[in-house]
C-alpha cells in the first residue's frame, strides 16, 4: 500500500474532525465533504493495492482491484452528495431564524446549567 | 379466546371512527363488544362448573416463551362475566353521559375492555404483563384524554400511569424471575410444579408489589382517589370493577401454588388488612362522594387481597364470590353519583340535599346496593361475607384476621349508611353539613320520602344500568349453588379440612353472629365515630406527600445529572465522542503496536507511493484540505475544497476505479454549484471566532490525533490481512452475468438490496432539503412561464441568470451542450453494464445539462426545460427501482432476483436487455430527481434575499 495514500487519509480526517468541530456550519459542511473523501479513499485502500480497473473484456496489465469497495465507495459519493445538500439547507435556514449560519447552545440544557438549583418541584414537568 | 380479544380491537377502532356523527348510537353499538363477552362466557358456564379448562394457544416466538396461550377456568370466568356485563352497562350508561361524541373515550373503554379480557384469559407470564400494561395505558388515556387542558386531570393521570407502571416493571422484573426458576412462562404448567427457593420468594414479593399497586393497597394507593377527577363511567369501570380488581386477580391466580411460601401470607394479609381499615376508616370522613367511594374501594380490594390471598378452601370460595359483588355494588354507585353530580352540578354530600326524595328510585336502587356491601341477606356481599368470616373463625392467628376482617367490616357498614345520607339525605332546601340522622332508620320516613313529589327525572339510558346492577347482585345472592360449582373447582386446588359450600343459610354459627354484630356495630359507628381521631389521623404524614418528595427526588436528580452532563453545546459533544475514540481503541492500538500483540503486518507490504503522479496528487489533496481550513473567505474556502476534490478523482483513477473517479468528478462539480448558491445568501467572511485560542488548538490537537489514530490503523488493518478479499469472487459472478462492468453489476444487480436502500436514502435527503428550503414559502414557484414569444434566441425563455450578468457566450453554450451532454448521460446509463457508468453517473451528468441551462438562463428558464417537477422524479425513480424487485417475486422468485431478455432485431442484431438495466434507469431518474430538487430549492428558491433575519424570528421558533 501507498505511504502517500495513508497521508492523504490522515490529513483529511484530522482536518475533516478539526473542522467538524467548529461552529460555522459552512465549516462544518466542509469539514464533512472532507470526511466523505477520506472515509472514500480509506474504502478503496483497505481494499487492496491499486490494479487495472474491474472492467472484463480487455486486455489486461496486471492483477484487478477489488470490485467490492469501489461499489461501496460509489454509493458513498453519492449519499455525501445528498448530505452535503442538507447540510446547506441546514446551514440556510439556520441563518434565515437565528441571523447566523452558526451551531448555538441548546438553550434548555444552558438553562439548566446556569441554574445553581432549581425551584419548587413542578407538577406538570412531568408531563 | 382469541378472536373474543381481536373482536374488541376491531370494534375499539372501527365503531367510534364509523358512527362518528351520533353519540348515543357510538356507545350502543360498542357496547356490544363487552355483551358478546358475556354472551360467551354465559356458554362457557356449563363446561367451567364441570371442571373442566378450554384453552387456546397461537405459536408466535417459542423459543422466548412468547406464545400467546389463553385458558378459562372458574377464577377467569367470574371475573370475565363482571368484566362484560359491566362494560356493557357502563358504555350503555356512557351513550347518556357524555355531552360531546367522546370518540376517544368509547374507543378507549372497548380496548380496555379488550385488554381485561384477555389480561384474564392469559395463561403466559409475559402475555398477562402485555394486557396488564395495556389496561394501564387505557387508564391513563381515560382519566386524562377527556380533559387535556385541565392541568389537575394531567397530574392525575401522569400519578396514575407512573406509579403503575413503575411498580409494573418491578412485575415484570418479578415474573421474569419466576418464569426462569419454573423454566416455563406457560401459567397453568407453572402453577401446577412451582418452583421453591430464595429466588422464587424474592419474584412473588416483586410481583406482589405489582399487584398491590394495581389494586391500589396501602400505602401505594394514592393514584386511585386522584384518579377520580375522570368520568364518572371511567371510575365506574376501570376504578372499581375492572381494571383494579386485577391486582387481586393475579394474587388469587397465583396462591394456589404459592400461599405456602414464607413471604406470601405475611405479606398479604398485612397490606390487605391495613387497607381494609385505614382506607374504609378514610372514607367515613370523605365529603366528596366520588372520593369516598374510591376508599371504600381501596378497603374492599384490601379485605379482597386478604380472602384470595389467604390460600384456604374457604377463602378461595369467598374470594371469587366478593370479587363479583364488589364489582355489581360499586359500578352502580358511581353511576349514580354521575347521575347526581350531573342533574344538580355537585357530588358535595354537604352541598346535597333531599336528592331522595327527587329521585326516589334511584335512592332505593342505591339502599339495595349498600345492602349487598355491608352484608345484608340474601345479597349476594352477605354470602360472600358470610365464607370470609368462616375463613378465619379459627382459634390461633387467624382469630387476629377474624378481628381485623370483622373490623374492616364494621366500617363497611358506617361508610355505606354514609354514602346514603349524604347523596339522599336530609331535606330538599336544605343547607350545610348533614349530621348523622335517626330518621333514616324510621320506615316511616322512609314511606313519606318515597311517596313525597314533585319527582326529577332520570334518564333511561342512565337508569337502566344502574338498576340492573343493583338488582343483580340481589338475584345473584339467591343463587350461591350456581356459584358454588362455578367456584368451587378453583376453590377445590386447596386442601380443606371440612367442605364448606356457598349459601344463604349456615345455621346459627359464629359467623352469622359476627354478621349480626358487624351491622349493630357499624350503626353505631356511624352515628358515634369521633370526630378529633378522624383529625388525629388526618395529620399523619399522606401517601400522596409521599408520590410528591418521590417525585420531587426524581427530578432534583435529574436535573442535577442533566447540568453535570449537558453542556448544550454540539462541538463539546462531538469532541467527546472523538475523544472516545482515541481513549478506548486508540489507546489499544497504540498498546497492541507497543506490546507486538497485533498481528504480524506483512512485510514489504508499504511502498512510499504506486505512481509519482500519486505524490503530486496526495500533495495539492493535502494542501488543499489544509489552506481549507485557515481561510476566512467562505468562497476560497470552497474552492479549495473543490481542488481536493479534483486531486480526489487523480488518485481513484491511479487506484484503478474509474467509475468512481466518474462519480465523484460529477458530484465534486455538482457540490461546488450547490455549494455557491447557498454562499450567494451568506456573508462573505466566516464569522469572527469566539473562541480562546487554547480551545482552538485543542480541537486541531483532536483532529490531527485522530486522523493519526485512522491512518495508523488503517495501516494495521491492511497489512495484517490475511483471509482472501470477497471482491473476486463478484467477479465471476459479474461474468456469469455477461457483465463487463463489475462495479456496476454489483451495484444495480448482485448487491441491488444495498442499492435499494441507498436510493432510498436520496430520495429522503431531496425531501428533507426540499421541506427545509420551501417551508412556509409561496408555492407555485416552480410553475412554467407563460409562453413568451419574443423569447431568446438561444434559450427558451431566458431570465437574469443566478450568478452574473447575462452572457450570450453562456447561452450559445448551453444550447449547444446540452443536448450532447443528454445523448452522454443516457450512453453511460445503458452502457454502465459494460463500461465504466451506470445510473449514478449518468443521472447526476443527465443533472449537470439542467444545471447548465439554469446558470444560463435563470429558474424561469430551468422551468421551461422541466418536462416534470422534480419530486414526480425521484418518486418515479424510488418505484421504478422497487417494481424491478417486485415483479420476480411476484412471479415466484426471489425480491430483485435478476433475468435478461434477449431478442433479434432487424439492423439492430442482437439485444439482450438484463433486468439490471431497468433497475439502473430507476437509479438514473431518481438521481436526476435529486439533482433537480436541489436545484429548485437551493437555487431558485434562493434568488430572491431570505427575510430579515432579526432577533424577533430566532425567539418566535
Amino acid at each position: 500500500m501507498s505511504l502517500v495514500l495513508l497521508i492523504v487519509i490522515g490529513v483529511l480526517f484530522a482536518v475533516g474532525f478539526h473542522l467538524l468541530l467548529q461552529r460555522s456550519l459552512i465549516r462544518i459542511v466542509a469539514g464533512f465533504v472532507l470526511l466523505g473523501h477520506g472515509s472514500t479513499l480509506a474504502l478503496l485502500v483497505a481494499g487492496g493495492p491499486a490494479g487495472d480497473p474491474p472492467l472484463l473484456g480487455r486486455v489486461r496489465r496486471g492483477p484487478m482491484t477489488d470490485p467490492l469497495p469501489q461499489a461501496m465507495a460509489l454509493t458513498a459519493i453519492v449519499i455525501t452528495f445528498g448530505v452535503t445538500a442538507f447540510l446547506l439547507a441546514l446551514a440556510y435556514r439556520s441563518r434565515v431564524f437565528l441571523g447566523e449560519d452558526e451551531v448555538p447552545d441548546d438553550v434548555e440544557d444552558r438553562r439548566i446549567a446556569a441554574e445553581a438549583r432549581r425551584g419548587d418541584y413542578d407538577e406538570e414537568g412531568g408531563g | 379466546m382469541v378472536t373474543l380479544v381481536v373482536f374488541h380491537a376491531v370494534v375499539a377502532v372501527a365503531v367510534p371512527w364509523a358512527l362518528r356523527w351520533d353519540r348515543r348510537l357510538m356507545a350502543l353499538v360498542a357496547a356490544l363488544a363487552p355483551a358478546v363477552t358475556v354472551l360467551w362466557t354465559l356458554r362457557q358456564a356449563g363446561t367451567v362448573a364441570g371442571g373442566g379448562q378450554p384453552a387456546e394457544m397461537i405459536e408466535w416466538v417459542p423459543e422466548l416463551g412468547l406464545v400467546p396461550q389463553f385458558r378459562l377456568d372458574g377464577l377467569a370466568w367470574v371475573l370475565l362475566l363482571l368484566i362484560g356485563a359491566v362494560g356493557a352497562l357502563v358504555l350503555i350508561y356512557s351513550a347518556w353521559y357524555f355531552p360531546a361524541p367522546p370518540t376517544l373515550g368509547v374507543g378507549v373503554l372497548v380496548a380496555f375492555a379488550g385488554a381485561m379480557t384477555g389480561l384474564v384469559l392469559a395463561d403466559n407470564l409475559l402475555i398477562l404483563y402485555v394486557f396488564w400494561e395495556l389496561t394501564t395505558l387505557c387508564s391513563y388515556l381515560l382519566i386524562g384524554g377527556f380533559a387535556p387542558q385541565d392541568a389537575q386531570a394531567r397530574r392525575a393521570a401522569n400519578q396514575a400511569l407512573i406509579t403503575t407502571t413503575g411498580f409494573g416493571l418491578v412485575m415484570l422484573a418479578g415474573l421474569i424471575v419466576l418464569g426462569q426458576q419454573a423454566g416455563t412462562f406457560t401459567l397453568s404448567a407453572l402453577l401446577a410444579d412451582p418452583p421453591r427457593g430464595p429466588a422464587t420468594e424474592l419474584a412473588l414479593v416483586l410481583i406482589l408489589l405489582g399487584a398491590f399497586v394495581k389494586s391500589a393497597q396501602m400505602p401505594l394507593h394514592a393514584w386511585l382517589p386522584s384518579a377520580m377527577v375522570a368520568p364518572t363511567p371511567v371510575s365506574a369501570y376501570l376504578h372499581a370493577a375492572a381494571m383494579v380488581q386485577a391486582g387481586v386477580y393475579l394474587v388469587a391466580r397465583l396462591a394456589p401454588a404459592f400461599a405456602d411460601t414464607t413471604v406470601w401470607r405475611p405479606l398479604v394479609i398485612v397490606v390487605g388488612l391495613v387497607s381494609l381499615i385505614a382506607a374504609g376508616w378514610h372514607a367515613l370522613w370523605q365529603d366528596d362522594l366520588k372520593l369516598l367511594l374510591a376508599y371504600g374501594t381501596i378497603s374492599q380490594l384490601g379485605l379482597l387481597m386478604v380472602l384470595c390471598g389467604a390460600g384456604t378452601r374457604t377463602a378461595a370460595l369467598a374470594g371469587p364470590a366478593l370479587l363479583l359483588a364488589h364489582g355489581l355494588f360499586k359500578a352502580p354507585m358511581f353511576l349514580a353519583v354521575g347521575v347526581v353530580d350531573r342533574t344538580y352540578g355537585t357530588r358535595l354530600g354537604s352541598a346535597l340535599h333531599g336528592v331522595g326524595r327527587r329521585m326516589p328510585c334511584l335512592g332505593l336502587a342505591m339502599a339495595a346496593a349498600v345492602a349487598s356491601m355491608a352484608g345484608l341477606p340474601p345479597f349476594l356481599g352477605f354470602t360472600a361475607k358470610e365464607a370470609a368470616l368462616e375463613a378465619f373463625a379459627h382459634p390461633g392467628p387467624d382469630l387476629a384476621v377474624f378481628t381485623g376482617v370483622a373490623a374492616g367490616s364494621v366500617l363497611t357498614v358506617a361508610y355505606g349508611i354514609r354514602f346514603l345520607q349524604g347523596a339522599f339525605g336530609g331535606d330538599v332546601g336544605g343547607t350545610g353539613d348533614k349530621p348523622p340522622s335517626r330518621r333514616a332508620f324510621s320506615p316511616a320516613h322512609l314511606r313519606g320520602v318515597l311517596t313525597a313529589g314533585p319527582r326529577d327525572p332520570v334518564p333511561g339510558l342512565a337508569w337502566w344500568p344502574i338498576a340492573v346492577l343493583s338488582a343483580a347482585g340481589l338475584l345473584a345472592g339467591l343463587i350461591p349453588g350456581a356459584w358454588q360449582d362455578l367456584i368451587g373447582p378453583y376453590a377445590d386446588r386447596f386442601t380443606a379440612a371440612a367442605p364448606y359450600k356457598l349459601a344463604l343459610w349456615h345455621g346459627i354459627g359464629p359467623p352469622l353472629a359476627a354478621s349480626a354484630a358487624i351491622l349493630a356495630l357499624g350503626v353505631g359507628v356511624y352515628f358515634t365515630a369521633p370526630r378529633a381521631l378522624h383529625e388525629a389521623t388526618g395529620r399523619l404524614p399522606t401517601a400522596q406527600g409521599g408520590y410528591r418528595a418521590a417525585l420531587k427526588t426524581l427530578f432534583a436528580a435529574a436535573h442535577r445529572l442533566t447540568r453535570r452532563t449537558q453542556v448544550g453545546s454540539l462541538p463539546a459533544y462531538l469532541a467527546v465522542i472523538v475523544a472516545t475514540v482515541l481513549a478506548l481503541p486508540g489507546t489499544a492500538l497504540v498498546a497492541g503496536l507497543a506490546g507486538e500483540t497485533v498481528p504480524p503486518l506483512r512485510s514489504g507490504g508499504l511502498t512510499l507511493w504506486d505512481d509519482p503522479v500519486q505524490a503530486v496528487l496526495g500533495l495539492i489533496a493535502v494542501t488543499g484540505a489544509l489552506a481549507a481550513m485557515r481561510m476566512h473567505r467562505r468562497l476560497s474556502a470552497v474552492l479549495l475544497l473543490g481542488a481536493v476534490g479534483y486531486a480526489m478523482v487523480g488518485l481513484f483513477i491511479l487506484h484503478g476505479a474509474p467509475d468512481v473517479a466518474l462519480t465523484l468528478l460529477v458530484v465534486e462539480t455538482l457540490t461546488l454549484i450547490v455549494l455557491v448558491f447557498v454562499l450567494r445568501r451568506l456573508p462573505e467572511d466566516f464569522p469572527r471566532r469566539r473562541r480562546s485560542r487554547r480551545l482552538q488548538f485543542l480541537s486541531g490537537l483532536l483532529g490531527a490525533a485522530a486522523g493519526a489514530f485512522i491512518a495508523s490503523l488503517l495501516a494495521v488493518m491492511t497489512l495484517s490481512r490475511r483471509d482472501p478479499p470477497v471482491g473476486p469472487g463478484y467477479v465471476a459472478q459479474a461474468r456469469a452475468e455477461k457483465a463487463g462492468n463489475v462495479v456496476d453489476a454489483i451495484l444495480v444487480d448482485l448487491r441491488s438490496l444495498d442499492t435499494t436502500g441507498e436510493i432510498g436514502v436520496l430520495a429522503v435527503a431531496a425531501v428533507g432539503v426540499t421541506a427545509l428550503m420551501l417551508a412556509g414559502m409561496h408555492q407555485g414557484r416552480f410553475e412554467r412561464p407563460p409562453q413568451d414569444p419574443g423569447g431568446g434566441r438561444w434559450l427558451a425563455a431566458p431570465g437574469p441568470p443566478p450568478l452574473g450578468p447575462p452572457s450570450v457566450l453562456l447561452a450559445i453554450t448551453a444550447r449547444l451542450l446540452i443536448p450532447t451532454i443528454l445523448v452522454f448521460s443516457i450512453y453511460l446509463l445503458v452502457a454502465g453494464h459494460v463500461q465504466p457508468g451506470g445510473g449514478f453517473v449518468g443521472g447526476l451528468v443527465a443533472g449537470s445539462a439542467f444545471v447548465l441551462r439554469y446558470l444560463a438562463g435563470g429558474m424561469r428558464e430551468l422551468a421551461a426545460a422541466l418536462p416534470w417537477h422534480p419530486n414526480v422524479l425521484i418518486g418515479g425513480g424510488l418505484g421504478l427501482a422497487l417494481l424491478t424487485g417486485a415483479v420476480p417475486w411476484a412471479v415466484g422468485g426471489a425480491f430483485l432476483e435478476s433475468a435478461a431478455a434477449e431478442w433479434t432485431w432487424p439492423l439492430l442484431g442482437h439485444v439482450e436487455a438484463p433486468s439490471g438495466l431497468v433497475f439502473d434507469l430507476g437509479v438514473y431518474l431518481l438521481v436526476l430527481g435529486l439533482v433537480l430538487s436541489l436545484l429548485r430549492s437551493l437555487g431558485t428558491s434562493l434568488e430572491e434575499e431570505p427575510d430579515v433575519p432579526d432577533a424577533s424570528r430566532g425567539e418566535a421558533r
